[in-house]
């Protein structure tokens, strides 16, 4: 006879409907995605899908883990969404599959499979990607340059010579770029007048898709899949370096807004730093964990030499994780305000 | 109207309170035999009083309380004890207890019982009144309720907290106790207000018991001026508002935390019946020998029972027509209760409820995935613990972290597991620990006692040698001093029988005046020096001790080589050579 163990009720909760909550508020900024630039992401996507799930079955299969139950998690699925959605939308199909593999046999498995990954893996793979090709990491269409489905196919599978329209920069490096070339001559709002690749709040048509990942987040934090600590903090780690700049120098750096509708600002805020299993665990250590993040990522898309700096600033923070949770525990039941 | 606070955590899982109480209290038949364990409480094992073959009438003592925090035991109806024997208790374990066996006669007589003044006798009489007739907390957690009943000698007692809150699923034999016998639970918790003299008393229920706050409230209406100080109150329903420490947090604000009683806090809770059980106590002279048991779940007829203490479950459930499919049987609710190990196993003052289980009412839990730190157990823990940190320590077998988690202040209450979207059992995984860093901890004084044992025996033949080498010394001394003709001789002529015995003899005397000269340096040097086994694991150190105890006896026989005959120690430590030392010499010595 073997005896259960109590409780024996539980809430109607799993692993997998975790996942694909989070899958669903990605939805939205999908759909704004391929309204502008037509269903390539979505080619994308399955590319990102089918290879998540390959690696994580060899994996498993090598680690001798029951395959159904952890291929139903919807884990790996969520890390090639967001992989495929933070990748350039026409990047070259290897480059997706290489990406995704790094994270999940690199990034997830070999440190233990689910849970166990000390690094966000779809920021593994973002900082893999940019890193080894840069040049392929930062070619980012121009959203009114609207190619044909084919065409957008040629160029993943590399049927067609990847052509300077079809790869401009994104607003953010744009932006950059433009201000360094001016050699402080210019100003941002000049340049945000001058060129069509900005819209109201930021880049062009992007700004929306930042927006799609605010409402999705909104969502998840309305369903308690995620708590307000890493994003708030981290919106307000870019927005607060942000704001300083602007007011001290408006003509030199963009304002608050600009930086959280551009690049992985959003994406970041609410699909990244809310990352259970590589970022912090306690409401304090959230907060700080969300903030710095947000700092540094604001001075390494500014200073730096890369476009965006999301990734680098989680992976960096990743590593901080054990020491902040560490110290910030809170005071338990009959404990508070004791040492 | 009351400021009420919150505790923080905590869950809301479907009440399935509402089939047991459309039925009122039914009286449960007198079952043909009645099992009692002697140990229902916390604390000391009660001592048998009857034998095989004894006549006992209901209400008798059967186990008397064998010391302070203990509580008696009586027989729950008339008969005759059959057996005083170990029988399968009502315990997750499923092992025997020490047990009475009463077959009843059906006559259900009484002992005699005589009401007591007890406001005319001192507390300290009261408090014993209450211990020998059995009364124990009937929340669940069966802590003998007279050892409850003395304030804390520097704090007032500020509230009484009598709980009715019974925020476990499916249970609902307080709400009917509530709602039937509202004026006595009063009446009892009036004992328990005059012993401990708080300035307030607080009567907490969940606000999904309508009937039972009205039913109290009307009792205290009823009753006047005398309950004065008492007060009803809905508290918000949420498991676990019923806990003890949530339940005096929601109503005083007071958080106490695992290191602390709460006396010293000025405040004391109560389960209401517990409350009527001491009235019946001491106002009609009837120990606790029945209780309130709700049957309910997987049956056709759902309902609470009073039922006779050792009743045996299979009698108890055939009450309520268990379904076809039921599998298994639940002792508690379904939160923190456990599965009744077999049938044959008796109800006892813990037993609170009986729910049939099946399938389709508790499915298998689905398989274990790994933690990927969502925190959800954090959010629901009403102890504010960080149950996936301790998990995480407890599945290393790393117990030292978990207690810096603090898992000794988890009561286990089962929140965690029941919002784990990874379905891990995470109270099975503290009970480990908890477990396993007593046992360890009994290891460990097991060993630092033998250790010291030990140590105290070397210490004590250590002396006796340097005293012995003393005495043989000066002795020497003695005869050096005194002029010894033979002396010359002995030096020229070896042979000589009686001079070699004088010189062997002083030169014995001397080599032991050495080595005591020796041995009581290295005492001292020990005693000032840390030693290099301080560090060690407490493995270690057991391993090092047991090299030593071995060693030891070799000395020993040594040093008796080296003495001289007639030594009366030297015979003793060669015989300690027979066995392992240090147990064998403290038997002999202590």
């Amino acid at each position: 006879m073997t005896f259960t163990t109590p409780p024996y009720l539980s809430q109607n909760v799993s692993v997998q409907r975790v996942m694909l909550q989070v899958l669903a508020a990605l939805l939205p900024a999908i759909a704004v995605y391929v309204w502008l630039l037509g269903p390539a992401v979505l080619v994308q996507l399955i590319v990102a899908s089918v290879t998540a799930l390959l690696a994580e079955a060899a994996m498993l299969k090598l680690r001798d883990r029951p395959l159904a139950l952890f291929l139903g998690d919807g884990s790996a699925i969520v890390t090639a969404w967001l992989i495929a959605l933070a990748f350039p939308p026409l990047a070259p199909w290897w480059l997706i599959v290489v990406g995704v593999l790094f994270a999940i046999v690199i990034a997830k498995h070999l440190y233990g499979g689910l849970g166990q990954n000390p690094f966000n893996p779809a920021m593994i793979a973002f900082a893999v990607g940019i890193v080894s090709f840069p040049a392929l990491m930062s070619q980012w269409p121009p959203v009114d340059t609207n190619a044909g489905f084919a065409d957008q196919l040629a160029l993943i599978f590399g049927f067609a010579p990847r052509l300077d329209a079809m790869s401009g920069a994104t607003p953010l490096d744009a932006l950059k770029t433009a201000l360094k070339l001016g050699e402080g001559a210019t100003s941002v709002a000049k340049i945000v007048a001058d060129s069509n690749t900005y819209g109201y709040l930021a880049g062009h048509g992007w700004e929306w898709v930042a927006a799609a990942y605010l409402l999705g987040g909104l969502w998840l934090w309305q369903r308690k899949i995620i708590s307000w600590h890493a994003p708030l903090a981290f919106i307000g780690g870019i927005a607060l370096p942000a704001s300083a700049l602007w007011l001290w120098h408006p003509d030199q750096f963009a304002n608050p807004l600009f930086h959280l509708f551009s690049g992985g600002s959003m994406l970041g805020a609410f699909f990244i730093v809310t990352d259970p299993v590589s970022g912090c665990t306690t409401p304090k250590g959230k907060l700080i964990f969300g903030f710095a993040a947000g700092v540094l990522a604001y001075l390494i898309r500014v200073f730096g030499g890369y476009p965006d700096g999301v990734a680098f600033a989680v992976l960096l923070l990743n590593i901080g994780v054990p020491l902040i949770d560490l110290y910030t525990q809170p005071p338990i039941f009959g404990m508070k305000g004791k040492p | 109207m009351l400021q009420l606070f919150k505790f923080k955590g905590g869950v809301k899982p479907d009440t399935h309170k509402a089939p047991s109480v459309q039925q009122p209290i039914g009286r449960a038949p007198l079952p043909p035999l009645l099992v009692v364990p002697l140990h229902q409480s916390i604390g000391g094992q009660p001592t048998p009083l009857v034998e095989t073959g004894d006549y006992v009438r209901k209400g008798q003592c059967i186990g008397s309380a064998d010391k302070w925090l203990s509580s008696a035991v009586h027989a729950p109806s008339s008969g005759t004890v059959i057996a005083v024997e170990e029988r399968v208790a009502a315990h997750p374990s499923g092992l025997p207890t020490l047990c009475v066996v009463i077959a009843t006669d059906g006559r259900d007589e009484w002992i005699e019982r005589a009401p007591i003044d007890y406001q005319s006798l001192a507390p300290e009489r009261v408090r014993e009144i209450l211990r020998d007739a059995g009364v124990v907390g009937l929340g669940g957690a069966v802590f003998p309720s007279h050892a409850k009943l003395a304030a804390a000698k520097s704090v007032a007692m500020d509230e009484l907290i009598i709980n009715g809150a019974e925020c476990e699923p499916f249970m609902t034999c307080d709400d009917l106790l509530m709602r039937e016998r509202a004026e006595e639970i009063v009446r009892g918790a009036g004992i328990f207000r005059d012993l401990l003299q708080p300035k307030r008393v607080l009567i907490g229920i969940e606000d999904n018991k309508p009937e039972a706050v009205a039913a109290m409230s009307a009792a205290l209406q009823k009753l006047g001026e005398d309950f004065a100080e008492f007060e009803v109150i809905a508290v918000p329903t949420r498991y676990p508002a019923g806990g003890a420490k949530q339940l005096i947090r929601v109503l005083t604000g007071k958080e106490v935390p695992a290191s602390r009683r709460s006396p010293e806090m000025g405040v004391q809770c109560f389960n209401v019946a517990t409350a009527y059980t001491a009235w019946r106590a001491i106002a009609h002279g009837e120990p606790l020998i029945s209780r309130i048991v709700t049957l309910t779940g997987n049956v056709e007829a759902p309902r609470n029972w009073e039922v006779l203490i050792g009743t045996p479950i299979k009698d108890f459930v055939a009450l309520g027509g268990p379904k076809a499919d039921t599998d298994n049987y639940l002792m508690g609710g379904p939160m923190m209760g456990f599965e009744v190990p077999s049938l044959e196993a008796p109800l006892v003052k813990a037993s609170n409820c009986i729910i049939a289980g099946s399938r389709t009412l508790f499915p298998p839990a689905p398989p274990e995935m790994p933690c990927i730190r969502c925190g959800a157990c954090a959010q629901v823990c009403p102890h504010e613990l960080a149950p996936f940190e301790m998990y995480w320590f407890a599945r290393a077998k790393n117990f030292g972290k978990t207690q810096e988690y603090k898992i000794f202040d988890c009561i286990e209450c089962g929140c965690c597991s029941y919002v784990c979207p990874s379905h891990i059992p995470l109270v099975q995984y503290f009970r480990f620990a908890k477990s396993e860093i007593w046992s360890r901890e009994r290891e460990k004084n097991l060993a630092d006692a033998a250790k010291a044992r030990f140590e105290a025996r070397n210490e004590r033949d250590e002396r006796d040698k340097a005293e012995k080498a003393a005495r043989l010394a000066k002795a020497a001394a003695a005869k050096k001093a005194a002029p010894t003709p033979e002396a010359g001789a002995a030096n020229a002529a070896p042979t000589a029988e009686s001079p070699a015995d004088a010189a062997s003899e002083a030169q014995t005397a001397k080599k032991a005046a050495i080595a005591a000269a020796i041995e009581r340096a290295r005492v001292q040097r020990e005693a000032v020096q840390p030693k290099n086994t301080d560090g060690l694991t407490i493995a270690q150190r057991k391993e090092i001790a047991e090299i030593e105890a071995r060693r030891a006896p070799l000395q020993t026989l040594q040093t008796a080589f080296d003495m001289p005959a007639g030594n009366p120690r030297g015979t003793e430590n060669t015989e300690t050579t027979e066995g392992s030392a240090a147990p064998r010499s403290t038997q002999r010595n202590d």
